[in-house]
């Protein structure tokens, strides 16, 4: 609950600054709706040609754009301007001002900033989301509807403690934006589904690369693909990694020293 | 002998230039695999998709096999590397930081400072991507109609595509000078590129209206025409054609950039002038 809180406090804080700049609204709407619009007509051309790509129906592939627009938005959203953050308050020594704050320092370097406007991308993804819902109908049962959040919520973390790990490397190397930028590029091919690809692929995209897991993983869970290996095999992954990032933070903490000490 | 002179000016640039920016380059070598892996990535998931699509229909869509999308998607990963540009997302920062009056003050107009910087960095690239390239051909098995005109012919229209490809995207990157907000600008070019350039699909597989939209805008010329010239598509009198419309395009880009550029300077204020 506390994080909630926090996060609300963060994020009105973040909306006040950006009300200042009305007109960005403007211009990340327009931007986001076309590149929905992008994906959509993209799928448009291949399903012009095709019934089905890879096995994957017009519909169900709505789905998974409308999981990449989600995923994307909440890493545009919290997770992208939270790390890129960590890095600069650690060359700048301006951590300090977070660590002396009575709160855990994850929690705080993790929301502390928060890019409002990429709230619209994750409003879309919703969107897209609910009509391919909808079309996909009944088809979709308690069991799925459930392995689906729970895939949405495992992947969210994975790409998280992922981007974590990544950012504290920072602690020992001075720049690994570039690092964060290689994921921000992978996570293209999260468009289509991983199962596409051919085998060097798709490991890369599922062990070193972890985008299978935000977007194809939650998207088969929902079209009845995923066995329930995968789906615990997901759930593992995702709480081994967080106490993977948390302890790898602890450990940069320690190292750590400061502005001026 | 005026000419002449001006012209080794300008070879003298040149050098200089390319020793700066691989001096640069060197220095920040993960920026490097970082533009390789993007320029590689994208082709490579439409190979991939169209393969899919041609495998489950069948074994061809429209004329195009799987070989022959790994060929086209192979071809336009080297095109598209040779004539890409980045320069779109630096102006709007060399504006606002006030940056471009050094460039100003300097005796040669800044566009060579920048053909040079782009080159430069091309000559250290191009050899990962297509080894890169030669990877991919390996593991996609490309068939493409090869003919000894047709190489011959690639190379003017790939030439001509970087020209008409850097003119016109160094103009765009000019409204900088009239807007902080360059960023919507830049990708709805970068959509219209995406369509009808020939990245997402091959244009042969769209509807004819569409070709035949593609065929009067610019894009096709900066990127998908060198292609299919490469993989075999086009016959003699079309790439004939198709270099008369890049050269047509460069004229035009030419006196786009000339005119644009005047007026930008015009309303460009440094900090402090």
């Amino acid at each position: 609950m506390n994080f909630l809180r926090l996060f609300a406090v963060f994020f009105r804080v973040s909306l006040l600054n950006e009300a200042a700049y009305r007109v960005n609204f403007f211009v990340q709407l327009f931007q986001s709706l076309l590149e929905l619009g992008t994906a959509l007509a993209g799928l448009a051309v291949i399903f012009s040609y095709t019934t089905a790509l890879g096995g994957w129906r017009p519909d169900e592939m709505l789905a998974l754009v409308g999981v990449f627009f989600l995923v994307g938005g909440v890493i545009s959203l919290i997770i992208q301007p939270g790390m890129s953050g960590l890095i600069d308050s650690v060359r700048d020594g301006t951590l300090d001002f977070t660590l002396t704050k009575p709160e855990d320092a994850q929690l705080l370097v993790s929301i502390q900033r928060v890019a409002v406007w990429s709230l619209l991308d994750l409003l879309m993804g919703l969107g897209v989301l609910v009509v391919a819902l909808v079309r996909l109908g009944e088809k979709i049962g308690g069991w799925q509807a459930a392995g689906f959040l729970g895939m949405l919520l495992a992947g969210s973390v994975i790409v998280y403690s992922f981007w974590l790990i990544l950012a504290c490397l920072s602690f020992w190397f001075v720049r690994v934006e570039n690092l964060l930028e290689i994921f921000r590029s992978m996570y293209e091919a999260g468009r289509w589904p991983i199962s596409l690809y051919p085998g060097w692929l798709r490991f890369g995209l599922t062990f070193v690369v972890p985008v299978a897991f935000a977007t194809t993983i939650p998207a088969e869970a929902l079209t009845g693909r995923l066995g329930i290996g995968s789906l615990l095999g997901s759930l593992a992954a995702a709480m081994g990694l967080f106490a993977l990032a948390r302890l790898i933070l602890r450990l940069g903490l320690r190292r750590y020293s400061g502005a001026s000490a | 002998m005026k000419l002449l002179l001006q012209i080794r000016h300008l070879l003298n640039l040149y050098v200089q230039q390319f020793k700066t920016t691989f001096a640069t380059m060197v220095q920040y070598r993960a920026s490097l695999v970082i533009w390789t892996i993007s320029a590689v990535l994208e082709p490579l998931v439409y190979l991939i998709v169209w393969s899919t699509v041609s495998n489950g229909s069948g074994g061809s869509v429209g004329s195009y096999t799987a070989q022959g999308f790994a060929a086209y998607y192979i071809a336009l990963m080297i095109v598209n590397q040779v004539t890409y540009t980045w320069i779109m997302y630096e102006y709007e920062y060399r504006v606002r930081q006030g940056y471009l009056s050094f460039a100003l003050l300097r005796p040669v107009h800044p566009i060579h400072a920048d053909i040079a910087d782009n080159l430069s960095s091309k000559l250290i690239t191009l050899p990962l991507v297509l080894i890169v390239a030669a990877v991919l051909a390996l593991l996609f098995h490309p068939s493409a109609g090869l003919h000894a005109w047709a190489l011959l012919a690639f190379l003017p229209a790939l030439v001509l595509a970087f020209l008409v490809r850097f003119l016109i995207e160094w103009t765009l990157a000019l409204a900088a000078f009239w807007t902080t907000r360059v960023s919507a600008l830049n990708q709805v070019y970068f959509v219209l590129m995406l369509f009808l350039s020939g990245q997402i699909a091959p244009l042969g597989l769209f509807p004819p209206w569409l070709q035949t939209v593609a065929a009067v805008l610019p894009f096709r010329w900066m990127l998908g025409f060198p292609v299919e010239l490469l993989v075999g598509r086009l016959t003699p009198l079309q790439s004939l054609e198709g270099l008369g419309v890049q050269a047509a395009w460069l004229v035009l880009s030419l006196l786009l950039v000339r005119v644009v550029w005047r007026a930008g300077v015009r309303v460009y204020s440094a900090v402090g002038a």
